[in-house]
């Protein structure tokens, strides 16, 4: 009997040591269709596929593939099944060609001249026109745009012959331009008779583009209905669990003083560029001050500026009154400038140590956290517990490796720390990058929090709608200069887009 | 001309050990694992050519058993480094300690010992009538024949093939490869053992051709130059070969100084390499301190497959 479904999965469930990641979970998807797989981060969506995909082996339950039960081994075995993924970090070789890259599991011929490679060639070219994808096939894949690497990641799965194509958050690394590019592609592969599924936790694209959504939440999938019977509303409750705050209550700004006062000041890239030219700006006490701005115009500058992680020629800046010293990470920590890094792995946590040292790190000289040298280790522990209560970061104990916690929770642990640190400003940079919209929301919380404290945050995020969301002024930077400036009530974002392109220049605001 | 003739074909026979070693640690770094073991496999290589051609007399035993020895290091090697995922660096300095110990044991017997002419030369005389360059190939030995054919091949098969896509690949991301259903583990191993076997093939060079006699230690730093090599190749066979001729070539330079009877006292003129090897790779570091180096990408890094990011 033919099965209506390409895949089917029964009843799965996947451990991670004491970690609970699927439980019981049903998931079908039929050929011909665009499946969005939603959830949170840390719901289990990636689990679930990589499941699929043989990287991951569930700890019980059946998978079918077209109406068969199949064990899937591998990811080797995953492709004899006609199962692609694109995963989220692509898996690409940087110093191969894209060409090579698309070729490597090819095993049809040892001898790899000039003939094969140009046949190949065409072969993969030929895939890529059917499903308008374009990318240059020659070039080594560290040239590449992060969007062409994606594109190569789905030729790659085609080239392979997969009939179920499976992408891992693919919009989360894209332009808007790249991404509408990408959904017409899925488009092509749909009406090609592929399955494709696309896991995602934004709302909005799983309503323009696909035909049949599953929300999961928590390891378990909630509901799964036709595009047509739902709408976005709905979705986020099914997704978080709980009605949406619409945006952040505007309270009366504090004429409070003057807390930051940078006045133009230069930081020099390695090639003697420019990344801040002439900045000035300032931050009251209890404000928060957007930065919006495209990657790259100094945002990243400005904020190792403040946190003493780069040094500044020329100009001044003043933080509480006082001169700010140059270019020392200590001192920035001690006049109270607490800092969430773009990164979080890299340069905010330890990812191989646990809660209690990833807390310890900006403390740990303190008379409460260490004696003549010693950490106090049961009094730290106690405290780490109820820092980690405070700010409810889930964890299995105290010394699992941060590493395995969610992104939501990693930034939860970063915020603690900071916080804790009692600081006047918090330089927060894309802090909610990469996170669900619950820990979203939860950080959002944390930073109005400090606000109505009457401490001041910097928010550096390319989200325009979260700078719009919670800043009481928006600085647009363009060129690692301030080209304009926003206060909340005035905000637009067609106007801070046109600055964000430097395609305005704000006359007099910036003076 | 016939000083720069002279130098030429000192520069071959003392390079081809370091060729050997610099190629088979291009394999084995190719696919990811940093290989710092070369002085030991080397020596080991050497120790084991001695006894069996001493006691045996034949070269075919020789190499099989310059072969089996350095087998079995290389899956020790690959052991601790694949399987149980230990620290490369340290691997590799235990193997350089153990084999220079070893060597020096088992090599007690024949120490000082003069080996007869073991790899005999392959005379091609009507090459002479090529000018110049004829001259240098017409009484090459067999080792040093193997040497370039070996050159040849190993780049196509890095850049030519299906299996060198896949140690390429292999060595930059093997995350990659494996979902791309290449066996990480099982070539990993693959490339060490063979890979240890050129080395222990350049120790038994080192022993058979260049300077035929035990002594302990012998090696006397070639395997360290090998590792700097591979990078000054930047882990590409055919500018291995240029590399190691050319540190051959400054190797003889010290004993040509020497003979012309030069004031320069021995020991200055035997650092020369080992001085230009500091200097290259200052230069090198200069230069390229804005670029990647060309290196695999996870060298040295274990890979483990079910990990969570």
């Amino acid at each position: 009997m033919h099965n209506q479904y390409s895949v089917e999965m029964r009843q799965i469930v996947k451990q991670f040591g004491s970690v609970m990641a699927n439980d019981l979970v049903d998931f079908r998807a039929k050929a011909g269709q665009i499946h969005a797989l939603l959830g949170e981060n840390g719901a289990g969506k990636s689990t679930m596929m990589c499941m699929l995909s043989g990287v991951y082996k569930p700890t019980s339950g059946d998978i079918l593939l077209h109406g068969e039960m199949t064990k899937i081994k591998s990811p080797k075995d995953a492709i004899r099944h006609g199962v692609g993924m694109v995963f989220q970090n692509f898996r690409l070789v940087q110093t191969l060609t894209a060409a090579e890259n698309i070729v490597l599991g090819d095993k049809s011929s040892f001898w790899r001249g000039g003939r094969w490679l140009k046949n190949k060639q065409e072969e993969i070219e030929a895939i890529a026109q059917q499903f308008g994808l374009t990318f240059p096939v020659n070039r080594p894949i560290w040239q590449l745009s992060v969007g062409e690497q994606q594109r190569v990641e789905i030729v790659k799965t085609l080239y392979r012959g997969a009939s179920l194509i499976i992408l891992d958050e693919p919009t989360s690394v894209l332009t808007p331009g790249e991404a509408e590019q990408l959904f017409t592609t899925l488009q092509h592969m749909k009406n090609e008779g592929k399955t494709v599924i696309l896991t995602t936790h934004k709302l909005k694209e799983v309503m323009a583009s696909s035909d049949h959504i599953s929300v999961m939440r928590k390891g378990k999938l909630i509901h799964s209905m036709e595009k047509s019977a739902t709408n976005e509303r709905e979705l986020a409750q099914l997704m978080v669990g709980k009605e949406l705050g619409e945006s952040m209550p505007l309270l009366a700004r504090t004429s409070g003083k003057r807390l930051l006062d940078v006045s133009e000041v230069d930081v020099y890239a390695e090639q003697g560029r420019k990344s801040l030219d002439r900045l000035s700006f300032h931050v009251d006490e209890g404000e928060i001050v957007g930065i919006a701005g495209v990657a790259g115009n100094g945002q990243k500058e400005l904020a190792e500026m403040l946190t003493g992680l780069k040094t500044w020629k020329n100009g001044a800046i003043a933080f509480n009154g006082e001169p700010l010293t140059n270019g020392s990470v200590r001192s920035a920590i001690e006049a109270g400038i607490a800092h969430v890094p773009e990164n979080r792995m890299k340069s905010g946590l330890a990812g191989t140590l646990g809660i209690v040292d990833n807390l310890l790190f900006k403390s740990y000289r303190n008379v409460e956290r260490s004696r003549f040298g010693m950490l106090r280790i049961s009094k730290n522990r106690a405290w780490s517990a109820s820092l980690v209560q405070q700010f409810d970061i889930k964890t299995p104990n105290l010394d699992t490796p941060v590493q395995q916690l969610s992104g939501g929770n990693q930034q939860k642990l970063l915020f603690a720390r900071e916080i804790h640190q009692q600081p006047l400003l918090m330089v927060a940079v894309h802090p909610t990058q990469g996170l669900d919209v619950g820990a979203t929301e939860g950080v959002h919380q944390l930073l109005s929090e400090m606000r109505e404290n009457g401490k001041s945050v910097l928010l550096i995020s390319e989200d325009l709608d979260e700078v719009i969301k919670l800043s009481d002024r928006i600085i647009v930077i363009f060129n690692g200069q301030m080209v304009g400036e926003v206060a909340r009530e005035q905000a637009d974002r067609e106007k801070i887009g046109m600055y964000m392109a430097g395609l305005q220049n704000a006359e007099g605001a910036a003076g | 001309m016939e000083i720069v003739y002279q130098m030429l074909l000192a520069a071959i026979s003392s390079g081809t050990p370091l060729l050997f070693a610099a190629l088979g640690g291009i394999l084995i770094e190719r696919s990811g694992i940093i290989q710092l073991g070369a002085e030991g496999l080397m020596l080991m290589g050497a120790v084991t050519a001695c006894l069996t051609f001493i006691h045996t007399g034949s070269l075919t035993v020789t190499l099989l058993a310059v072969c089996g020895i350095s087998i079995v290091l290389g899956m020790i090697h690959a052991f601790l480094s694949v399987s149980l995922r230990a620290n490369q660096i340290v691997c590799g300095l235990a193997m350089t300690l153990f084999g220079a110990g070893l060597s020096a044991y088992l090599g007690k017997p024949v120490s000082g010992l003069p080996v007869p002419r073991a790899v005999p030369k392959l005379d091609m005389p009507w090459l002479e009538a090529v000018p110049f360059i004829g001259r240098i190939f017409a009484h090459l030995d067999y080792l040093t024949w193997f040497s370039f054919v070996l050159v040849i091949a190993l780049h196509m098969f890095i850049h030519k093939t299906s299996w060198g896509l896949h140690l390429r690949a292999m060595g930059d991301n093997p995350a990659t490869a494996d979902v791309m259903g290449i066996p990480v583990h099982a070539l990993r191993y693959g490339y060490i053992i063979a890979g240890s076997i050129l080395i222990g093939i350049a120790g038994a060079d080192l022993l058979l051709v260049y300077s035929p006699t035990w002594t302990e230690g012998m090696t006397t730093g070639r395997g360290w130059i090998a590792v700097a090599l591979i990078i000054f190749a930047r882990w590409n066979p055919v500018r291995a070969l240029i590399c190691a001729y050319f540190f051959g070539a400054l190797d003889m330079l010290g004993f040509r100084i020497q003979l012309i009877g030069s004031e320069i006292p021995s020991y200055f003129l035997k650092m020369i390499p080992y001085i230009v090897t500091i200097l290259v790779l200052m230069f090198l570091g200069w230069r390229n301190r804005n670029k990647p180096s060309g290196s695999p990408e996870a060298l040295g890094v274990p890979y483990i497959r079910e990990q969570r990011f």
